[in-house]
């Protein structure tokens, strides 16, 4: 488990894309994966506000889904996104780290299914929330 | 009968030219993810110019899902603001040297969005076009289909709600 757990880690430290984001690994581990995006101006989807774009918030909860997915344990290898839906509830506040937390809810041989929050200072009022379904594979 | 000369060309794509810059310009992310658009008339098409920043699984290697959705809703979203202020572009209301000093009319804001991976994202570039199937004066819904190699041959699609602005007078 411990070896999955580290697997996975390694992999979402090796993407090249959640580096350019600046993305960091806060936790992982059955089935559940925490990641936050530190503020960066470069993704400002709304240059009037300084709203990071949704785009952005995008690709911080593909990648904490796939996290959640990598590290269950009955996840034999890697996973690609079937798909995912984003519901965008409010702007995120400039500034502010956002983070998401996904859980891989059930995963059967061939089909992981995946929720995820993600959330800025302000953790009562969620800034979007996401669930998608996830290929299983058995490599990487 | 008679109607009005016609614009000049250059006066026309200038115009239109220079106001789309503007929007895209406007936009960090949108610098960030590299992504341009052609433009044919109102109709636009993106591009997703690739990037090795761009890769999610370096073993395949493939796009990264998180791209693939941010470019689609890119697209989704300039898409549908430049068919909602065509009109107040072409009439001159909006003076696309103001639009480019950052005096812009506030962005549609997306609602939801939804992601289809139908095949792996290769490392190359990605084209993609928006349809708008409603533009509501409070409610948009628009599908947005990407490509690589055969436009038949989608790679991504999506769709997703938007929430137009209401005070289209202010800026």
């Amino acid at each position: 488990m411990a070896d999955k757990t580290k697997l996975a880690r390694q992999f979402i430290q090796a993407i090249p894309h959640a580096n350019e984001l600046g993305l960091v690994l806060e936790e992982i581990g059955d089935g559940v994966a925490r990641i936050s995006m530190p503020y960066d101006k470069k993704l400002v989807g709304d240059p009037k506000s300084g709203v990071v774009a949704g785009g952005a918030v995008s690709a911080l909860m593909d990648t904490c889904c796939g996290a959640a997915v990598m590290c269950h344990p009955d996840a034999p290898g890697g996973t690609a996104t079937i798909d995912l839906r984003i519901d965008y509830m409010r702007a995120a506040t400039p500034g502010q780290t956002i983070t998401t937390r996904a859980t891989c809810h059930h995963i059967t041989r061939n089909v992981a299914f995946v929720r995820a929050v993600a959330m800025d200072d302000d953790t009562d009022r969620p800034v979007a929330t996401a669930s998608g379904a996830f290929t299983v594979e058995n490599g990487f | 009968m008679s109607r009005p000369r016609p614009e000049h060309i250059q006066v026309v794509k200038q115009r239109r030219d220079a106001a789309l810059n503007a929007l895209l310009d406007s936009v960090p992310y949108i610098q960030f993810l590299n992504v341009t658009f052609d433009r044919r008339g109102d109709e636009l098409t993106a591009q997703l110019n690739f990037s090795e920043k761009h890769i999610g699984n370096p073993f395949l290697p493939a796009i990264h899902g998180g791209v693939t959705a941010a470019f689609l809703e890119i697209t989704a979203m300039i898409s549908l603001n430049w068919s909602h202020l065509w009109e107040r572009i072409e009439s001159g209301a909006l003076d696309p040297e103001e639009m480019a000093k950052g005096i812009l009319p506030r962005q549609p804001k997306t609602i939801d969005f939804t992601v289809d991976y139908l095949r792996s994202g290769l490392p190359r570039d990605a084209y993609a076009r928006a349809t708008i199937s409603r533009a509501g004066r409070r409610y948009a819904s628009v599908h947005v289909e990407a490509w690589q190699d055969h436009k038949d041959k989608l790679f991504a699609q999506g769709s997703g709600h938007f929430l137009m602005p209401q005070d289209d007078d202010k800026s």
